[in-house]
């Protein structure tokens, strides 16, 4: 039950409370740039979901047995190769170079999956699928899963972080499918000339980034109502 | 010797204000919104982007012949990786409190579009000494950009300008400017502003002759 309690909160925390774009600014260049018309947003969101959940599965994988201090993989080579026992072999130095290159791999094969058992999906993503590369959502996951297998004491497992990927992806989905909705009625309302554009966005963007705040402090009524529903 | 494309002073003073990185290209939004809550981060983030920018924008200038067209975007992101991972490192052993601030915002300098679309744009076309005039241009008008916003986010939110008090203590200090709402806002007027000017001076006054006559040289 613990776990699951952690693994909830994980996810309300990085859908809604700490959105990707609203609170972390990760993902803004597809938030302006994808969010004309509700459709091709929702499905920007949905291909961002789709990889973010993949680059996390494997770069928690790299990270939890070769990337972290204390890792096994490099502890064992260490060994074998006849390294001093009294040091150790930490290749977390190498981690930025490993994401980006997994992100980029992975968005590839993504890539030619969906266009070969998927066309009609394929012709929908149109150009946002390689665009996704350069998302730093993505990067920004991995980052944040790095940060907990760092540390010891609250070595993630596998659940966690994809809780997180998931969790993320789903509210920038929320947050891009919310803003193009009000944009695509912004085109009818009357903008003062130099805002049209980026900076009426940016400025919805503030005063949906105002709203957001409203939900800090959910995680303590969530962990409060799933405790009773422990006990009960 | 003759140079496809702009010569290096162009380039400089393109990446300045003509085509600025933030406010013409609309482009680096992550960093310019997340680390502008106060002057101190944020100019440190702009000297970290330099240094990457400049390293990146010479070595990929350096091997320009070797690269292959359907492998060149992964050439550059492992490059500035390279040159991330450095910046963090040098961040961490020497501004320890810095770099726990700026935080996962280091690492995504990978991802800034500004250093990815100035590889692909001027250092996989063109000489040494234009990527590094390019170079310096961008990252002098990626730092005004974000010094911008964070003064008058500083300002308005802690009445401090790098963190020396500037307003009188009776001022309240708008908590919501250092929040990301403020963020949000401060760039969507700022950008107003800048369309508003740049409208004006390009069909009144001076700026227009001065304009004019840029162009004409060119």
């Amino acid at each position: 039950m613990e776990t699951l309690t952690g693994l909830v909160l994980i996810f309300i925390s990085a859908a809604l409370i700490n959105n990707f774009v609203l609170h972390y600014f990760v993902g803004i260049c597809p938030f302006l740039g994808v969010s004309r018309r509700v459709d091709t947003a929702f499905g920007m969101g949905c291909a961002v979901t789709f990889v973010i959940s993949i680059a996390a599965l494997l770069n928690w994988t790299l990270t939890y047995f070769v990337l972290r201090p204390e890792a096994p993989v490099p502890a064992w080579a260490w060994r074998v190769a006849g390294g001093d026992p009294a040091r150790e072999l930490d290749l977390s130095v190498l981690s930025y170079i490993v994401y980006i290159f997994v992100i980029a791999a992975s968005v590839q094969f993504v890539e030619m999956y969906v266009r070969r058992f998927f066309p009609a999906l394929y012709r929908s993503f149109g150009v946002y699928l390689p665009l996704i590369t350069t998302n730093c959502a993505i990067l920004f996951a991995s980052l944040e899963i790095m940060k907990q297998l760092q540390d010891p004491t609250r070595l993630w497992g596998l659940h966690q972080a994809l809780g997180l990927a998931v969790g993320g992806g789903l509210g920038f989905t929320l947050a891009i499918a919310l803003m193009a909705g009000i944009r695509e009625e912004l085109d009818l309302c009357d903008v003062p000339v130099p805002l049209k554009g980026a900076g009426i966005a940016l400025i919805v963007a503030g005063i949906m980034a105002m709203a957001f705040m409203g939900f800090t402090g959910v995680e303590r009524g969530v962990e409060t109502a799933l405790a009773a529903l422990a006990a009960r | 010797m003759r140079h496809e494309g702009p010569t290096a002073l162009e380039r400089f003073v393109n990446g300045v204000l003509p085509e600025n990185p933030v406010y013409r290209q609309l482009l680096g939004m992550c960093p310019t919104l997340a680390v502008t809550g106060a002057m101190k981060p944020a100019m440190t983030m702009a000297a970290a982007t330099a240094f990457v920018l400049i390293s990146a924008n010479l070595l990929v200038s350096a091997i320009r012949g070797l690269l292959k067209p359907h492998l060149r975007i992964l050439v550059f992101t492992l490059t500035i990786a390279t040159f991330v991972t450095v910046a963090d490192r040098f961040l961490a052993a020497y501004m320890y409190e810095m770099s726990k601030q700026l935080g996962p915002y280091v690492p995504l300098i990978i991802v800034n579009c500004v250093i990815i679309s100035r590889c692909e744009i001027c250092a996989s076309k063109q000489g040494v000494g234009v990527a590094l005039a390019d170079a310096l241009g961008m990252s002098l008008g990626f730092a005004l950009a974000l010094a911008s916003i964070a003064t008058v986010r500083e300002i308005l939110g802690s009445a401090s300008w790098f963190g020396l008090p500037v307003l009188p203590a009776s001022w309240p200090g708008w908590g919501i400017m250092v929040l990301p709402p403020g963020a949000f806002v401060t760039l969507g007027l700022l950008l107003g502003t800048a369309e508003w000017a740049s409208k004006r001076r390009a069909t009144t006054g001076i700026w227009a002759t001065v304009r004019g006559l840029w162009s004409w040289r060119r």
